[in-house]
């Protein structure tokens, strides 16, 4: 067991833990924030992205001795921020979820390309959310939701 | 008539609740909750965090909410939007302040046609569509008959609109000002219903009611349970299916921190480990240091190469009979006009994204659980054998799903029966077992392999003159009680749907069937039997079309009897849907057709196929449906647009589940690879037959048409037909 301090959605937080603990099962288990899910375990399915020092990560293979000091935000946080608040409206508004247990991995995922690419083509799409899996297959949603917006992004000048 | 109370809450938490009985069971509930009234009644005490009746359907409270109990499990369907908008149709309740509400296990939320509490066979509409709106209707009669006591008028003097009723001289009140009056009056026994000109929800596009919660990580699926003391357990189950423990080191395992105990456990079949511990990654980091020998004598090591050359030598023998057509009409065709086509299918896991998991607490006489199932009242059932208690003393929450896809619901209830065993274990402890992706991809209850070998003898026409079929396959509901439905003279009709009863006019029709028993549990997989038979049927018919040199959608249509209307109309549309581009194809581009009814809907599905790295890339999916009323046509594009999706599992290169000596090849999203972005259409565009027929399934007839869609577009391709799933590389 060791202490560690993490930055979660802007805040502090402490959790004592073995360190071979994937940082997924300790924003579940320890900080009860279970936006973030379980699907497979070995990223192959980004059920559990979350961003890490801002970079899209499969929180499922990460053990929490590996984070640092870089700063943590799941989708409990990814409102507060503009694109993220952006692209959870447009998955309400194009009704994008059915089962909705991947999404909030893929809302992490789309934020993530939505940050560095302002109007994405089907190419990009493919390529950033092409490691997240949805077994409903909402796909031609989440694709539609993403170019809604980028969209809307651009039109507020963000 | 009769005023129901129930007296513990009443007293303990300290708020008043009145419930209605009508013939079906209580109808309308008012809560006085200190919370919502602002009325400290009860002095302070809490309220239960979750308040739910197990025997109501609509409760009014004073804040003006309406909470609509739903009568089935949410894992995607939109079941909890749509069987609220009929109710609140009805009723006249106003949308914004609707809340639909998981029903936990209860005599009153039974399917109607099916007599248990269950999702399946794409009948949650269907089944309940009288029922909601009729529930909703009534509930607006006594609210009007509480109104018209107040003002000393009579009904035809009211009208409602938005959770109001108004009456004579612009007086109104609020259905929450009327809901105790009105939960006093009695039930009428008959009301009208809404013509569809009246219908203000119903028909029109109206967004889920639980997207927001989805998507900012609030809504809490059964894996997301979080109870004060809960432990998490892990089984290792064994290798080879019904295999039992022999001998199990464990002390490695029972030193990782945090581990409660590591006991031998039995399961439906054979036997396996089980890890308690308080949190998951401790237990299944125990899981991961047992030494476990296994005894295997006595189980049979299913193998699938074994296995399809044990199917293909009985599909050479006729089967069991489910049509008895002229075996001798072959004989009148040539050699040359007689196709030998051999299809193989292999085990498919349903893989839906939140694992499988179950939460029991048990305190000796009565027992608590949370579970996100299909099937609450079998689950309930098979908890209280395993706890020694009646099912009403198994109170079963309803949790929201993760996607099933029918894993959900199974006979044997085995994920509740080893819950159960667990929760026993530790008394007065609420105890999560959790299935890692391990233990689903190779746990077991599969959608079953199938051999389908079918001659076709092809008329002068052009059109099929003699037709011999002969599927090889487990059956689904051997052994189950769902068999003295299901299975009819020895065939399973889980096996031979889509291809005893066709819908196109084939001529001397014969179709056999073998069950072959074998050691892997099998299971219903989103639209069953359709999964593979339509494969068979619209790839046969495609390859037909093609060689009487005509197009493929006018072929269906003059193949299908006159009664199809069901496909018919659905044709007819896709025809002028696609007009556009159906013939304007870029260069390596073909175009692919396929019609299926399943559940009663019936669907057509064209598609726009090039190569890309060898697999198929789908630019375009067009799909014309007709599955009677749409009660909520945005659900049913979102159930079709991504049902092709789920149904192109299929053709996944590393799509199957297969076994090697008894054990599961695969164990992962790694070796059982899901469609993902790239798999997936690139648009589908979904059009509804207008239609003011009773409503039929949509949650499965999406998937079997796309498969076959897509290899007939292949084939037109390639010239290659592509009969073994999963497909291989082009």
């Amino acid at each position: 067991m060791a202490t560690f301090k993490l930055n979660v959605n802007g805040q502090t937080k402490e959790v004592t833990v073995d360190p071979s603990t994937p940082l997924l099962w300790v924003l579940r288990e320890d900080l009860k924030m279970t936006g973030t899910k379980f699907g497979c375990g070995i990223s192959a399915c980004g059920a559990c992205t979350v961003h890490v020092g801002g970079i899209a990560t499969r929180s499922c293979i990460v053990p929490i001795s590996h984070i640092g000091d870089r700063p943590i935000v799941t989708i409990e946080g990814i409102g507060q921020d503009l694109v993220g608040r952006a692209v959870q409206d447009s998955w309400v508004e194009t009704d994008v979820v059915q089962c909705g247990y991947c999404q909030s991995g893929q809302i992490m995922a789309a934020v993530a390309l939505l940050k560095h690419t302002k109007q994405p083509t089907d190419k990009n799409i493919d390529e950033s959310m092409g490691g997240n899996v949805c077994r409903c297959a909402t796909y031609p949603r989440i694709r539609e939701a993403i170019k809604n917006a980028a969209a809307e992004l651009r039109k507020g000048g963000a | 008539m009769s005023i129901a109370t129930n007296s513990h809450v009443l007293h303990r938490r300290g708020f008043l609740r009145v419930s209605f009985a009508a013939a079906s069971g209580l109808l309308v509930s008012l809560y006085l909750d200190p919370r919502f009234a602002g009325a400290q009644e009860g002095g302070g005490q809490q309220p239960p965090a979750k308040v739910y009746p197990p025997d109501a359907f609509v409760n009014i409270r004073p804040d003006g909410k309406i909470v609509i109990q739903v009568n089935r499990l949410e894992f995607g369907q939109g079941v909890q939007t749509a069987l609220p908008m009929l109710l609140a149709d009805e009723m006249d309740a106003d949308w914004k302040n609707v809340i639909g509400h998981l029903a936990p296990a209860a005599d009153v939320y039974k399917d109607p046609m099916f007599g248990i509490q269950m999702v399946g066979g794409s009948g949650s509409i269907a089944h309940s569509f009288q029922q909601y709106r009729e529930v909703g209707a009534k509930t607006r009669a006594m609210l009007i008959a509480a109104a018209t006591d107040r003002w000393n008028t009579t009904a035809d003097q009211c009208r409602t609109e938005a959770s109001v009723v108004h009456g004579p001289g612009g007086r109104s009140a609020t259905y929450a000002e009327l809901a105790a009056d009105a939960a006093r009056k009695p039930v009428p026994t008959t009301v009208r219903l809404k013509n569809s000109s009246e219908m203000k929800l119903v028909g029109k596009k109206v967004k889920r009611l639980d997207s927001r919660a989805k998507c900012d990580g609030t809504l809490k699926f059964g894996l997301d349970l979080d109870l004060p003391g809960m432990k998490v357990a892990v089984i290792a189950h064994p290798p080879v299916f019904g295999a039992r423990v022999k001998r199990i080191g464990d002390n490695e395992a029972r030193s990782v921190e945090g581990v409660r105990d590591v006991f031998e456990i039995q399961l439906v079949k054979g036997s396996g480990v089980a890890v308690v511990a308080d949190k998951f990654w401790p237990a299944k980091q125990a899981r991961d240091r047992l030494k476990i020998e296994w005894d295997m004598t006595g189980v049979e090591a299913a193998d699938s190469t074994e296995l399809w050359t044990r199917y293909k030598q009985l599909s050479l023998t006729p089967g069991t009979v489910a049509v008895n057509g002229d075996l001798k009409a072959m004989d009148q065709v040539v050699a040359r006009n007689r196709i030998v086509a051999e299809y193989e299918f292999p085990f498919l896991a349903h893989a839906p994204m939140e694992p499988l998991n179950t939460t029991i607490r048990f305190d000796g006489d009565r027992a608590e659980v949370w579970a996100g199932s299909q099937f609450q009242t079998v689950d309930q059932m098979a908890i209280a054998e395993v706890l020694g208690l009646k099912p009403e003393q198994v109170t079963f929450h309803t949790e929201m799903a993760g996607g099933g896809f029918g894993r959900r619901a199974v006979a044997d209830s085995h994920v509740q029966r080893e819950a159960a065993t667990i929760a026993k274990r530790f008394r007065g402890t609420p105890v999560k077992l959790v299935w890692t992706r391990e233990d689903d991809v190779q746990g077991g209850y599969y959608r079953p392999m199938h051999f389908h070998r079918v001659e076709v003898g092809i008329g002068p026409d052009g059109f099929p003159a003699a037709w011999r079929h002969v599927i090889v396959g487990q059956s689904i509901t051997a052994d189950t009680p769902f068999a003295a439905f299901v299975v009819k003279n020895g065939v399973d009709q889980t096996m031979t749907e889509g291809t005893a009863d066709s819908h196109y006019n084939i001529r001397n029709l014969h179709v056999s069937v073998h069950h072959p028993k074998v050691n892997v549990p099998v299971l219903w997989w989103r639209s069953v039997g359709h999964t593979h038979t339509a494969f068979v049927m619209e790839t046969l018919i495609d390859e037909l079309a093609l060689r009487a040199k005509m197009d493929p959608i006018a072929y269906r249509r003059k193949l299908l009897k006159p009664e199809a209307k069901k496909l018919l109309g659905p044709l007819a549309l896709l025809e002028t849907a696609t007009a556009a581009w159906r013939n304007r194809l870029p260069k390596g581009h073909a175009l692919g057709i396929s019609c299926h009814e399943s559940f009663g809907t019936g669907v057509a599905c064209a598609v726009d196929v090039s190569i890309e790295n060898k697999r198929p890339r789908i630019h375009r999916a067009t799909l014309a449906v007709d599955c009677g009323l749409a009660v909520n046509p945005l659900s049913v594009e979102s159930q079709f647009q991504a049902g092709v999706g789920f149904g192109l599992s299929q053709l996944m290169a590393k799509g199957a589940i297969t076994l090697k000596g008894g054990r599961v090849e695969q164990r992962n999203f790694d070796g059982f690879v899901p469609p993902y972005i790239i798999d997936a259409p690139m648009a589908v565009d979904v059009h509804i037959v207008p239609s003011g027929e009773a409503p039929t399934g949509c949650g499965e007839p999406p998937v079997p048409v796309i498969s076959p869609a897509v290899v007939n577009a292949l084939a037109r391709l390639t010239g290659k037909r592509y009969r073994t799933l999963p497909l291989a590389n082009i």
